[in-house]
């Protein structure tokens, strides 16, 4: 962990053992030093969150109640065309990563803004697609499946509404104060969130939409 | 602990043998804690040996006496899981008298309801509330289902309980040995009257089960789809439900409640499920959420059956649908239970055009 | 999209469900009320009178300071703890009273709300506080920390449990709480059967409290990860430390699991979707399952520590190495990865059939072989020790018997035939109050005698603590030993009112009510011990930091140890640090101070943490409008709490370097008294 030698000391001077004992010389541990895994650790607890989700629509994704199933309900072209606004948002988000590296700052704000546009394109499709189900009478309520279904979506949709809050926010700290170490750590845990809700993402087309359709 | 039961016998054996088994290793670790407590006591100048912290042998012992034990007892605890299932048939009235081959058990339906029991004798034709009669040495096989909320079957002196859940069966087999009246009630809190959810369990020798049935024959009340409704509603909040006999069983009854259709109009769930496993029914499912509410939006009240309005039900093409037999039961849906507005009416319509098509879904 | 609640025949904008009538009309909720709004009144008053508040807030609210909030911890789960134990005297006074007819004193209404709030409190406010309160307090000090590694998230995840347990007491005079037992499971905790606020309130105060406990375990994770100080390997952690870890990743494993069932329900309570409803293919035993897949580590969660606690102080009393250290935390390990294994072994009754039964009973019984290794392992650390009968080591033994047979009964009920015959009997209360009592409830005793003057620089009066001590342990056997015995007869829990066949098993309950009494005296003279204590606290004072002769690295500093913990971080060379340093004759560092940069307090927990409390309340009576306006504020709030840079301070050389010189001039004092003696 740091420079101290960890064997026991043998006998020298007293002087000799509180240096052996004791970090005289020790430097701070750096502001976010525990940042990365304490980060990690949230969306670990968060991935625990989607995995119930998931396991909840494994046990009630197959309970239509005498309406209609996945067949019937999802339009497979446009939850594509969402899947991949969210994708290329993650892209350009990984453009943005490279942009704060360079220390390009007017390059990171201009990736940033794009990546909130696909973001807010992916929002907007979902909302069009969950008015699209409510305002034919397939909203939460109707069966345990959609019950599942809305509450896994809409956990997701939930937190890229909330990446998106937090990618203004973090905009604006940049366009203010630069890009600072704080505010470069702060980039590279949203850019860890994001990827993250991208991860997720993969595995609600892959098990609710795909093989809900296709199977 | 007083079993009157060959299961409850069975099992109160088992408790006392594995208590046996964990006092083996329970008892000299509380000997040991004792005297280690005494003996190294500051005061007493016992040998102290600050430093000593390890010893592979000892360790060794430390996992594996407990190891040791864990493995008989469950050993035990498969074999008896498996033997005291409370879904294997008997084969053995008590000790030393096996099942006769052939035997057929007694079946008692058996429903929880806000907070009394219902017990359905299906090949007798008889039911009770509150009071079930067990003729002494006969297995008997329950199935049991609840109307409202979760509530576990228990009458200690003849076997172990099992949950009474709502929309689903779950089954005991048991026997009575000995003649004699017992405690039955809900060991699962289920509301405002769980205290007073109590039943008699009789155990009847000889003749005395051919009365019971023949006594309960001679009551007044019947139980139909109707007469269950009232029953269903909660009662026994204050105190508990008296004893009350039927003498005649509606057909098919137990089942409807397990389906959660004995309402009329609604949609029976195993017919549900039937469907949603062909994959849904299409658009056309969209708006029969009044055959499908059970409960979700508050608790069942007691609606009446409106005559003149079969025909009308007969156009609820979804049970149509997925049960051509329901016709004939004739359940009848209420007035207040027709869909709402003309425009979902008219969706209905145009969308039943496509039922029978989209039903084909495998 | 609004949705108006079905059920509730007055919902209006402004108030949502609140109306007049959600103010108590039973008599003795009226005195209570009465009675705490008067003794609220008079505290801020006298707050006020002293001019505390600016005190209150400063050194307090808004400390980021790890060992003022462990000790806050402590105090909320203090406050909590009397609240939860008036409620279990009012069980079983209800339960000795309600024979030959009688309906007791409390109806059906009053009565299944006080065994529900008796169990929600006593494990999430009561047990759960304490234990974040140990683990906050000690684990920085243990491992040589300043302070936890999110300082911030600290407070902030404390004011979440405090707002949890604000709705909790909230429910008492406003509104109603579940009718459900601690588990709500649904049906009954569904809209159908519960239409009230009761659940909801239920459901609310966990999720908001259930936000702290979560982001307190990634907290106390990374802090143990990343802030060890030098030279301590994993495998050098002291053990309290090590069962902190593995609670911690408990708790970020399993809390979560708890959030996503409980707003599932809220889903189909408050827009009526289909999870655990009977109609529209709900399934209510998959809320059964979820719960307990969070609900039996849960139970880890909180004894797990305590195990540590029990560790740490068998280990200084009998003036030993612990035995065993290496097998200590494999089995803490063990037992950590097997408690996500067992769940199903609380409803065998469900009918899963016997392989599945047979495979839950089983794992079950597989976790007391780790956990009797730990029992071993302070047996023989007993063994040729030179053991000290403080309060603290009087509670260890007592634990050690009182858990002992706990376990047993427990591993009895993982034999699913006979669970069938004590499921949801009163041998189960027994069973589980014998390890949450015997276990939990006797460690956190235990621990406060042995940490109490490293908080506050002095013991605690001896005299009062056995008499507590005693009550407890007699107490604690007579309360629940006939509950065992009714147990085994076939009697079932939460009955409120006994008809007259149950005449001649009165007898039992009134032998319980005494002992519940006797452990109600062993709470007043804990009370009484702190009281004392605080009051001769010159007399009791402890100016070597070291009254124990502790082994850990807690005790090689100052008691109370100063904001910055350590001048200069120790480097650890074997395990039991702080032993192996006495042992060495280190010299303590006097000089060469430098500046120490730590975490600057902040308004932003308390701020935060009020608002969701606010806005949990809103959801509870859905005032859609208030609910609305708190999310925009915590999401305002915490924006703005981001724009905000400068969260750190340097404490300066000359200060540290005046506080250590304070206190080497003391343990020269204390020297000198000890060889003037």
């Amino acid at each position: 962990m740091s420079s101290p030698a960890t064997t026991p000391p043998s006998a020298g001077t007293p002087g000799d053992l509180t240096a052996a004992y004791y970090d005289l010389n020790e430097h701070a541990h750096p502001d976010g030093y525990s940042t990365g895994l304490g980060f990690w650790l949230y969306l670990m607890s968060d991935c625990l969150i989607f995995a119930m989700l998931f396991a909840t629509f494994g046990v009630l994704g197959g309970n239509y109640a005498g309406g209609e199933g996945p067949k019937d309900l999802f339009n497979l072209k446009l939850v594509a065309v969402n899947t991949s606004m969210l994708l290329f948002s993650s892209i350009t988000y990984g453009f943005a990563m490279i942009s704060m590296q360079g220390r390009n700052k007017g390059a990171t704000l201009g990736w940033l803004f794009i990546t909130l546009l696909f973001g807010l394109a992916f929002l907007s499709i979902e909302m069009f697609e969950f008015h699209e189900l409510i305002a034919e009478g397939n909203g939460p309520q109707r069966s345990a499946f959609l019950s599942s279904f809305f509450t896994l979506v809409g956990t997701h949709g939930l937190h890229v509404t909330f990446g998106s809050i937090w990618l203004v926010t973090l905009m604006v700290q940049v366009g203010r104060f630069g890009l600072t170490a704080a505010n470069q750590r702060r980039l590279q845990c949203l850019s860890l969130f994001w990827h993250f809700l991208d991860v997720v993402w993969i595995g609600v087309f892959t098990f609710v939409y795909l093989m809900g359709t296709l199977r | 602990m007083n079993p009157a039961g060959d299961i409850a016998k069975q099992q109160a054996h088992l408790v006392v043998v594995a208590t046996l088994l964990m006092l083996i290793i329970v008892v000299p670790v509380m000997v040991l804690i004792a005297v280690f407590a005494f003996k190294y006591r500051a005061g007493a100048n016992a040998r102290y040996e600050p430093e000593w912290h390890h010893s592979t042998q000892l360790e060794l012992v430390i996992w594996s006496a407990p190891l040791l034990i864990i493995i008989a007892l469950g050993s035990l605890t498969w074999v008896t899981t498996h033997l005291l299932d409370p879904f294997r048939p008997l084969d053995r009235i008590k000790e030393g008298q096996p099942v006769k081959a052939g035997t057929k058990p007694l079946e008692i339906e058996v429903v929880a309801l806000d907070w009394k029991w219902l017990f359905i004798y299906p090949e007798q034709g008889v039911a009770s509330i509150n009071e079930v009669a067990l003729p002494v040495d006969r297995p008997v096989h329950f199935s049991i289902t609840a109307s409202s909320v979760m509530n576990s079957f228990y009458i200690p002196a003849v076997a172990g309980q099992i949950y009474a859940m709502p929309g689903m069966t779950t089954q005991l087999n048991a026997v009575v040995n000995k003649a004699g009246s017992y405690n039955g009630f809900s060991a699962n809190y289920s509301g405002a009257g769980f205290s007073h959810m109590h039943f008699t369990a009789l155990g009847l020798a000889g003749g005395d089960f051919d009365k019971w049935v023949a006594n309960a024959k001679s009551a007044s009340d019947k139980l139909d789809a109707e007469t269950y409704l009232k029953v269903e509603q909660p009662s026994g909040v204050e105190a508990t439900d008296p004893v009350r006999h039927f003498a005649n069983v509606q057909g098919g009854l137990f089942d409807r409640i397990v389906n959660l259709c004995v309402t009329p109009g609604k949609m029976c769930v195993n017919q549900m499920m039937a469907l949603d496993a062909k994959g849904g029914v299409g658009k056309a499912g969209t708006f029969n959420m009044a055959q499908l509410t059970y409960d979700k939006d508050g608790r069942p009240k007691v609606t009446p059956i409106v005559p003149g309005k079969q025909a009308e039900l007969d156009k609820a093409f979804v049970r149509a649908l997925c049960d051509p037999a329901a016709k004939v039961a004739g359940p009848v849906l209420p007035a207040g239970q027709q869909s709402s507005t003309p425009e979902k009416a008219h969706a209905k319509q145009e969308l039943s055009l496509l039922a029978p098509a989209r039903s084909t879904h495998s | 999209m609004l949705i108006e609640p079905s059920t509730h025949s007055h919902w209006t904008p402004l108030l949502g469900r609140l109306g007049l009538d959600a103010l108590p009309t039973e008599p003795i909720v009226m005195i209570t009320f009465v009675g705490v709004a008067l003794g609220g009144i008079a505290l801020v008053a006298a707050l006020t009178y002293f001019k505390l508040w600016g005190y209150l807030w400063k050194e307090w609210f808004t400390s980021v300071d790890h060992k003022k909030i462990g000790v806050m911890y402590m105090v909320l789960g203090l406050v909590m703890f009397l609240r939860g134990f008036a409620d279990a005297l009012m069980i079983r006074s209800q339960q000795a009273l309600a024979f030959n007819g009688s309906d007791g004193y409390l109806n059906s209404h009053h009565f299944d709300q006080v065994f529900t709030a008796h169990g929600v409190i006593m494990i999430f406010f009561v047990a759960m506080p304490f234990v974040t309160g140990l683990m906050n307090y000690v684990v920085p000090l243990q491992i040589g920390a300043r302070d936890v590694s999110f300082p911030f998230l600290n407070n902030f995840s404390f004011w979440m449990t405090v707002g949890g347990a604000v709705l909790v007491m909230a429910s008492l005079f406003i509104g109603e709480f579940a009718r459900t037992g601690w588990l709500a499971y649904p049906p009954l905790s569904e809209l159908a059967y519960s239409p009230d606020v009761g659940v909801d309130y239920y459901i609310w105060s966990l999720q908001v409290a259930g936000v702290g406990t979560t982001l307190s375990g990634v907290n106390l994770i990374a802090t143990i990860l990343k802030l060890r100080a030098p030279g301590m390997k994993l495998m050098r952690m002291p053990v309290f430390t090590w069962t902190a870890l593995v609670t911690n990743i408990l708790i970020v494993a399993v809390f979560p699991v708890l959030t996503v069932v409980l707003a599932l329900l809220g889903l189909d309570r408050t827009i009526h979707t289909n999870f655990f409803t009977n109609d529209f293919g709900g399934s209510p035993m998959l809320y059964v399952n979820l719960i307990w897949i969070w609900g039996h580590p849960e139970v880890y969660i909180l004894i797990l520590p305590i195990f540590g606690v029990f560790s740490e102080i068998t280990a200084t009393f009998c003036g030993k190495r612990l035995f065993g250290y290496t097998s200590m935390v494999y089995a803490t390990a063990v037992i950590g990865i097997l408690s996500y294994l067992v769940w199903l072994h609380h409803f065998f009754t469900m009918g899963s059939g016997a392989s599945v039964n047979s495979f839950f009973g089983i794992t079950t019984m597989v976790i007391s072989i780790p956990t009797g290794a730990k029992l071993f392992n302070w047996l023989f650390t007993m063994y040729r020790g030179r053991i000290r009968y403080d309060l603290p080591m009087m509670w260890t033994v007592a634990f050690m018997l009182t858990f002992t047979i706990g376990g047993m009964t427990g591993v009895m009920m993982a034999v699913p035939a006979a669970d069938f015959v004590l499921h949801n009997s009163v041998f189960l209360i027994a069973h589980f109050h014998n390890v949450i009592i015997g276990g939990v409830v006797f460690g956190v005793f235990a621990a406060i005698n042995y940490w109490w003057p490293k908080a506050f620089g002095f013991k605690l009066n001896v005299f009062w603590g056995k008499v507590q001590f005693w009550c407890w342990v007699v107490g604690f056997w007579l309360a629940f030993t006939p509950l065992y015995m009714l147990g085994l007869m076939g009697v079932t829990r939460r009955m409120r009112v006994f008809d007259a066949s149950y005449d001649p098993l009165r007898v039992y309950y009134i032998v319980a009510m005494l002992g519940a009494l006797l452990i109600a005296a062993g709470i007043g003279a804990m009370l009484l011990q702190f009281a004392i204590s605080i009051w001769k606290r010159e007399e009791y004072k402890d100016e070597s930091g070291d009254p124990w002769h502790g082994r850990t690295l807690e005790w090689a500093t100052s008691s109370p140890p100063p904001e910055y913990n350590f001048a200069f971080t120790p480097v650890i060379h074997d395990l039991d640090a702080w032993a192996d340093m006495k042992k060495a004759g280190v010299p303590r560092p006097v000089s060469g101070f430098k500046d120490i940069h730590m975490p600057r307090s902040t308004w932003a927990g308390i701020v935060l943490a009020g608002m969701a409390t606010l806005t949990g309340f809103a959801l509870i009576w859905q005032v859609w409008w208030l609910a609305i306006v708190g999310l925009v504020s915590i999401i305002g709030t915490a924006i703005f709490h981001t724009f905000n840079y400068d969260r750190s301070y340097h404490i300066h050389a000359e200060h540290i370097a005046e506080v250590e010189a304070a206190r080497t001039a003391q343990l020269a004092a204390v020297a000198n008294k000890g060889a003037a003696a």
